[in-house]
């Protein structure tokens, strides 16, 4: 009895073999693809910037000077309004963001907090285009009108604090730009304090409920610390969207070049000079020393985003251990 | 036969401390404990057994109010602290879970010191001065059979310990605020046999000067450190009574099933 | 002790008052944004501005070439983004998985799905702009593609890891091949979550305007070539605000109303598809 040959489909197999192959190949390169763009973003910066940081070396850091015509150019002005900035913005959003978190997690009824937790969501989708609108036409007059004026009778004769304040009521500058940005990371630190909150073991928060601990205590004494290196990288990341966002900066924070104690004297930002001066950039020199400001911008919000990132993985790594 | 659950324990002469009366509990719709009657002896161990869903746990997490953390949990009945109901509105829930310590499945070591994890309750409730807090924490790892392994290390991490010894810190910690009543839920089912062994021990040691209330899925271990159990199945209270008895003789059907190992 | 019970239950409702007034305050500034935008917004609207074209200084006009632009541009953004995204997705969820190289590129995706915007139109106008020597709407799509990819990336992988393994097996089992068992199976599985992201994607690069400050530009007029400047909304916005003419602030409000609309009810339909998605596999 003649057995019955296996019949095998060689080229068939072969060419799903191929098919295989040139699938996996493919999805490779598009990954790979992020790191040569990342790549890309860096080495174009660099060589668009070279000719300025040849030119200015560190002195470029230092300098306060930006001079289209004589071609003098320094980032300390710029810098100075980014760090500011996003410092006012930080010192607004990270108390409320994390009474939001704590609403969220432990105050709020549970039917409100969906919606509540959706509502802070969309105010990270608003474009920054309109919270610098609404900035510039509604929220500027209102610091104009009656917050300059009520913080220059307060603290105006003060010995430091009232140089903070001083100036023509215009009601834009360093403070506006700060407390528009400190609504708009609001969302980004809210989001990532309550969700590292909620990987708090119930049993932990349990005892310590259990011991007669009130709410306040158990988040403070027990949650925050098991969770703060998460909170931190939550700031961090909040921070680095900070750093970075231009739009609504460059509506109110007044877009001059010139250094100021006052928080209400027109200043201007690294993205918010990018924003107004680089298509209309006059001379090689001038576009390159804008391209270097991108970088430094770059660099400074790569290094606090990293930090952020790895702050929140060994959160997470820690987590991965325990349970 | 609830009735007379009762009894027993008057009939051994023990005070009762907390005294359970028709107490139904629910989860959302689903009613989870019908009617529960029982009282708990003062100075001694009751232990709640029963196959897993029964209720004890759920039992257990009344007697501090643990369930108002939930949204949807309820109870309804009486819970009687000393005569005084712990389940009403009017009741101090904090000042209800100082008087009444619980020790949870897994060990918790907050995130603090082996010292602050024992000094935290003491301070929520007391002001001490900073010898007596460390006489204070002396005396809760000494009462929890610690102190000898961490005398010479209070200052590091709580988290630092073996599962055994977090465990045991639980306990001071739960000791150190002298409560009347420590509530243990499954204690060492997340422990090795030693360290369970030493967690008996100590529940021995402690029923002395504490009520003590232990969940446990583990017959043996109720066998050997309770005086009173309670077997619950499906939310109901079936049997309750004097340890020996009802592991010798129980008087249920259902009781000596779950005991002699045909379900559970 | 009971002064020391009373000042830790004050504290308590003291600080749980702090934060349902700060939740408040997080709100409030949402409402007033969108209100602001509404109220503009809907007085300035006009039908014709989907007739006519962006006017001349102090002139009466409309939005229509800007939106078009927005149009042809994030529609071009996307086709280029989205099949890279979900292609570098399906190597993080399928084959990379726990690599070296993997863990990289996932580490590396995060930080570019923060990083400034505006950086990224610095980086295609010296890619594209100056090689070809003219501001394009091409590399305005090129620069909002970029801006996309890491979001499609993300959820891509996220959604495909959700794809129970069983499921793969199965396929496999039968005797499918890999990539098969990845196009017919996994992404089937996965399509509502990845779809989402391409939403969640698009909502974000809509309202885009600094990467397109140094690429698309603006153009005052009808155009639909790629390799010309090309009006588009958040541009022709930013330019009207900050201008003296009153007609130009009312149809810069109009076009925020458009942009806030089209963003918020993108993000909404996409967070219930996300909803729906996890829900599946939870």
């Amino acid at each position: 009895m003649a057995a019955v040959p296996i019949e095998i489909p060689g080229p068939k197999i072969k060419r799903q073999r191929l098919l295989d192959r040139s699938f996996q190949l493919t999805t490779t390169v598009a990954a790979v693809f992020v790191l040569i763009l990342l790549a890309g973003i860096i080495i174009s910066l660099f060589v668009g910037g070279w000719d300025a940081l040849r030119t200015f070396g560190f002195g470029f850091l230092g300098s306060d000077e930006w001079n289209p015509v004589t071609e003098q150019f320094g980032a300390l002005v710029p810098i100075y309004g980014t760090l500011v900035s996003s410092f006012i913005a930080l010192v607004i959003a990270v108390p409320i963001g994390f009474g939001i978190a704590l609403f969220l997690t432990e105050v709020s009824p549970h039917w409100l907090r969906r919606p509540i937790g959706t509502a802070v969501e969309l105010l990270a989708a608003i474009p920054s285009i309109i919270y610098g609108m609404w900035g510039l036409f509604l929220f500027a007059p209102v610091m104009a009108n009656h917050v300059q004026p009520w913080l220059q009778e307060a603290f105006g004769d003060w010995a430091i604090i009232g140089a903070l304040f001083e100036g023509v009521p215009l009601g834009i500058g360093m403070l506006p730009a700060g407390i528009i940005l400190g609504i708009m990371i609001i969302p980004f630190i809210t989001a990532i304090m309550r969700d590292v909150f909620l990987t708090t073991p119930k049993f932990l928060k349990e005892s310590a409920y259990a011991m007669g601990a009130t709410t306040w205590e158990v988040v403070w004494n027990v949650v925050l610390p098991y969770t703060r290196i998460g909170a931190v990288g939550g700031i961090f990341l909040g921070l680095g969207r900070a750093l970075g966002e231009t739009m609504a900066v460059t509506f109110v924070i007044g877009n001059t070049h010139r250094l100021s104690t006052s928080l209400f004297a027109p200043g201007n930002s690294i993205a918010s000079t990018l924003a107004n001066e680089f298509t209309e950039a006059v001379g090689d020199m001038h576009t390159s020393s804008l391209i270097a400001l991108g970088l430094v911008l770059f660099l400074i919000t790569f290094i606090v985003l990293t930090l952020a990132k790895l702050l929140l993985m060994s959160l997470e790594r820690q987590r991965g251990a325990k349970s | 036969m609830m009735n007379l659950s009762q009894d027993v324990a008057v009939d051994t002469g023990a005070m009762s401390k907390i005294q359970v009366r028709d107490l139904n509990f629910y989860y959302g719709k689903y009613h989870a404990l019908k009617d529960i009657n029982l009282s708990i002896a003062a100075n001694k161990v009751t232990a709640f057994i029963g196959p897993s869903g029964c209720g004890k746990s759920t039992l257990l997490r009344t007697f501090n109010r643990m369930y108002e953390l939930y949204p949807d949990q309820r109870a309804t009945g009486d819970i009687l602290l000393d005569g005084e109901n712990v389940l009403s509105p009017r009741a101090d829930v904090y000042r209800l879970r100082a008087r009444v310590g619980m020790v949870f499945q897994k060990p918790t070591p907050f995130p603090m010191t082996i010292y602050e994890n024992i000094a935290y309750g003491v301070q929520l409730y007391e002001k001490l001065r900073r010898s007596d807090m460390d006489d204070r924490v002396e005396w809760a790892l000494q009462q929890a059979a610690l102190w000898d392994e961490v005398k010479g290390k209070l200052k590091q991490s709580g988290m630092s310990l073996s599962g055994g010894q977090q465990q045991r810190l639980c306990i001071a910690r739960a000791i150190a605020v002298k409560p009347e009543v420590v509530l243990l839920d499954e204690p060492a089912s997340a422990l090795d046999p030693i360290s369970t062994l030493k967690i008996e021990e100590l529940i021995y040691e402690l029923k002395r000067n504490y009520t003590i209330v232990i969940v446990t899925h583990n017959m043996q271990q109720a066998a050997r450190v309770s005086d009173f159990t309670a077997f619950m199945y499906l939310g109901d209270l079936i049997e309750f009574g004097d340890t020996n008895a009802i592991f010798t003789n129980p008087s249920n059907k259902q009781t000596e099933d779950y005991i002699t190992g045909r379900y559970g | 002790m009971d002064w020391r019970y009373f000042r830790r239950r004050a504290t308590n409702v003291f600080n749980l008052t702090g934060s349902v007034l700060a939740t408040l305050f997080g709100l409030s500034w949402l409402f007033w944004i969108l209100w602001t935008t509404f109220a503009y917004g809907v007085s300035a609207f006009d039908w014709s501005i989907f007739t006519q074209n962006t006017p001349a200084p102090g002139n009466d006009g409309g939005l229509a070439n800007a939106i078009v632009g927005s149009v042809i541009m994030v529609s071009f953004a996307t086709l280029i983004g989205t099949p890279i995204g979900i292609l570098a997705g399906t190597y993080l969820a399928e084959y990379g998985r726990t690599r070296p190289i993997a863990s990289v590129i996932r580490f590396l995706n995060d930080i570019l799905l923060s990083a400034p915007s505006i950086i990224v139109g610095l980086f295609v106008y010296e890619l594209i702009v100056l090689r070809v020597g003219h501001f394009s709407a091409w590399a305005g799509a090129v620069a909002l593609a970029i801006i996309m990819l890491p979001v499609v990336i993300r959820t891509t992988e996220e959604m495909l890891r959700l794809v129970p393994n069983t499921l793969r097996e199965a396929a496999l089992a039968l005797g499918a091949p890999h990539w098969k068992m990845i196009t017919l199976v996994a992404y089937r599985a996965a399509l509502s979550g990845v779809i989402t992201g391409i939403l969640l994607a698009v909502a974000r690069i809509a309202g885009e305007t600094a990467p397109l400050l140094f690429t698309a530009l603006n153009n005052q007029f009808w155009s639909t070539n790629l390799s010309q400047p090309m009006a588009n909304l958040p541009v022709v916005i930013f330019q009207f605000a900050m201008s003296p003419y009153e007609s130009w602030h009312a149809l810069a409000w109009a076009g925020s109303l458009l942009i806030t609309l089209s963003v918020l009810a993108l993000s909404i339909i996409a967070r219930t598809l996300l909803r729906k998605a996890r829900m599946e596999y939870s």
